[in-house]
């Protein structure tokens, strides 16, 4: 080392000639280019994968049928009904057939997708921003608030979602796409929390949080500012896939009558009329359970692209 | 191990209480009230909604209603269906259909999981390994009841193979089907365990040891990958019980099976709340056990949790 010239050391040893070391080469960074933070990394590693494209088309495909149903079809979901074509094939004008009571069941198919995704997204933001909330502040400032919080997630997290959803849902009065999501929320945040809390808890002991106490930064502010948009990843993920499992936690739940009240068109809801007549029309229960199973799919494959994109290791694997 | 044991049956008590509790406390805190409900449009004279109040302790405070329930539960009295018929003798009596049924189901879904999970990890990349996977996300985004349907439309209805609904007896064979329905999604979420662990396990130093010293691929496979391969899915066998109970209440209502489940699903159908609370508790009770028994056979697995303190 050039700073060893000077020891007494330094005649019995050899030191390299600071000039046979460019050290300014080594050093040399390019401080106008723009830091790459690890999102860049994880975008250029999903917008490779076909499989990302197809999911986020099919993601948009069904926001969009939900958002705007009328584009879709102009055959009307709840009036017109024609018994005498009751259950009756596929024909000009009705290209899935017709339901029981003689509706046109794509204009069913389409116009369920908004509520079944609405309980979803609202279930998913719910779960996701009570999660990310309890387990930062548990896992970031531990202690008795720790202790409180992780035992009464370990009591919800004790009752299985859907069991928990069926208990509370056959006593409810009030039945609404909120109310569903509600519920479903209540027993479904524990996962979230606890995960945000481990990934907090690793963050929380990294050398830029250490950094930032030195430099006089408040607590607060290094939990919002650094620990929690570094720890965010593995929620994400789940939140993910935890958007489709709730759409099929809804229709659970419709299809033992205490979902969406009958009257609501959902996916769910029309599965369950037409299975009382499957063998005699078994496709007008295949044209909804397609559509939430589609729908359900793409979410799946969003969240695993997602995760094999943020997380390294998965990247590493593949 | 022994303070591992003891540690994990001290955790079990508080959430065993919160969770009653919060059961409980859900059922009556919502507005509306059951005994009235249950009469519907017909509303008996006050008296004999008032002697029903008192038969169901719903006359009294709420926390005294819960702490009766409690000592009930320890006592045997696990309530009576507002048909009139004892909780305890009820489930006794649904218990073991239901019990045979989710031991198929669990049996088919670890064997067959295993299996395909294992071979589809040793094959990586390769065209068994893609179809397993797309299978399994196929199954996991169909709800259950539709694989119920389906699977009796294609079996019983079409090809006959099987009954359409199951005897009151239940005996084995009839039950076959049902569980395979019951199995599909948690089958599909161990395929895709085990092939994540599997093929983590493959580039692990102890395999490449393993293979270094000559042992045979047998060897290495059963002995080395597999059994350090099984720890998550054992863990995953314990959540899944919860979801085996939610799949229980679907199964048996689409094909007509008298266990736990089915009468579950016809107290909904009824909308007899305070049946479906009695009976949900239980079963959330039962979760709770098999999740404690599931931590103890994990310890016993892995010795890195059997010593650690």
């Amino acid at each position: 080392m050039p700073s060893n010239a000077s020891s007494p050391l330094s005649a019995d040893h050899f030191v390299a000639d600071l000039e046979e070391t460019p050290v300014k080469a080594v050093d040399a960074v390019d401080e106008s280019e723009k830091p790459r933070s690890s999102w860049d990394d994880a975008w250029d590693s999903m917008k490779s994968r076909p499989l990302f494209w197809i999911s986020a088309a099919l993601i948009l495909l069904v926001v969009v049928v939900a958002v705007f149903p009328g584009l879709f079809t102009h055959t009307s979901p709840t009036s017109g009904a024609d018994l005498q074509s009751s259950n009756e094939g596929p024909e000009a004008g009705h290209p899935m057939g017709f339901t029981r009571q003689g509706l046109d069941v794509f204009a069913r198919v389409v116009y369920g997708t908004r509520a079944s995704l609405t309980v979803g997204l609202l279930a998913t933001v719910i779960v996701t921003i009570i999660g990310i909330i309890v387990g930062s502040l548990a896992g970031f400032y531990g202690g008795w608030l720790d202790a409180v919080v992780s035992r009464i997630g370990d009591i919800f997290f004790a009752i299985p979602t859907v069991l928990g959803a069926i208990v509370l849902m056959s006593v409810l009065p009030s039945r609404t796409p909120l109310t569903v999501a509600l519920v479903l929320s209540l027993f479904a945040w524990p996962q979230i929390a606890r995960i945000m809390r481990g990934s907090v808890l690793g963050a929380k002991s990294s050398d830029y949080v250490t950094a930032s106490l030195a430099l006089g930064v408040s607590r607060f502010r290094i939990l919002l500012r650094h620990v929690v948009p570094n720890a965010i990843t593995p929620v994400i993920v789940v939140a993910t896939v935890s958007l489709g499992t709730f759409i099929v936690a809804e229709a659970t739940l419709s299809f033992l009558g205490i979902g969406l009240p009958s009257g609501t068109m959902s996916w769910g809801n029309d599965i369950s009329q037409a299975s009382v007549s499957i063998r005699t029309a078994p496709m007008t229960l295949f044209w909804p359970a397609a559509a939430l199973s589609i729908t359900v799919l793409s979410f799946l494959m969003m969240g695993d692209v997602v995760r094999d994109a943020l997380d390294p290791k998965a990247r590493a694997r593949r | 191990m022994l303070w591992y044991t003891g540690r994990r049956l001290l955790q079990l008590i508080p959430v065993f209480f919160g969770a009653t509790f919060l059961i409980y406390f859900m059922v009556f805190a919502v507005p509306g009230d059951p005994v009235a409900a249950l009469f519907g449009d017909k509303q008996p004279s006050p008296q004999v909604l008032e002697q029903i109040r008192a038969q169901y302790n719903l006359d009294k405070p709420f926390i005294v209603q819960y702490l009766l329930y409690i000592g009930g539960l320890f006592t045997g009295d696990l309530g009576t269906t507002f048909s009139g018929r004892p909780v305890l003798s009820e489930l006794t009596r649904a218990f073991p259909i239901t019990f045979r049924l989710a031991m198929l189901a669990l049996v088919f879904e670890a064997v067959a999981g295993i299996i395909v999970g294992l071979v589809a990890g040793l094959r990586k990349g390769k065209i068994f390994d893609t179809s397993a996977l797309v299978v399994s996300l196929l199954l996991i985004s169909v709800p259950i009841f539709v694989v119920g349907f389906v699977l009796q439309y294609v079996f019983a209805i079409n090809l006959g193979i099987f009954r359409t609904t199951v005897s009151s007896q239940a005996p084995w064979n009839e039950l076959v089907l049902p569980a395979l329905v019951l199995a599909s999604v948690s089958f599909a979420y161990i395929v895709r365990l085990t092939r994540a662990s599997v093929s983590e396990n493959m580039s692990a130093d102890f395999v490449r040891t393993a293979t270094a010293k000559g042992l045979t691929r047998r060897r290495v496979v059963g002995v080395h990958i597999l059994r350090n391969s099984l720890v998550p899915v054992i863990t995953y066998l314990g959540v899944d019980i919860g979801s085996l109970m939610v799949g229980a209440i679907v199964t048996e209502g689409i094909f007509n099976i008298q266990g736990v489940g089915g009468t579950v699903y016809k107290a909904i159908q009824l909308g007899e709340g305070p049946t479906v609370v009695s009976f949900v508790a239980v079963m959330v009770i039962i979760f709770m056990l098999a999740n404690l028994l599931v931590d103890l056979l994990y310890a016993v697995l892995d010795p890195r949790i059997r010593y650690a303190k």
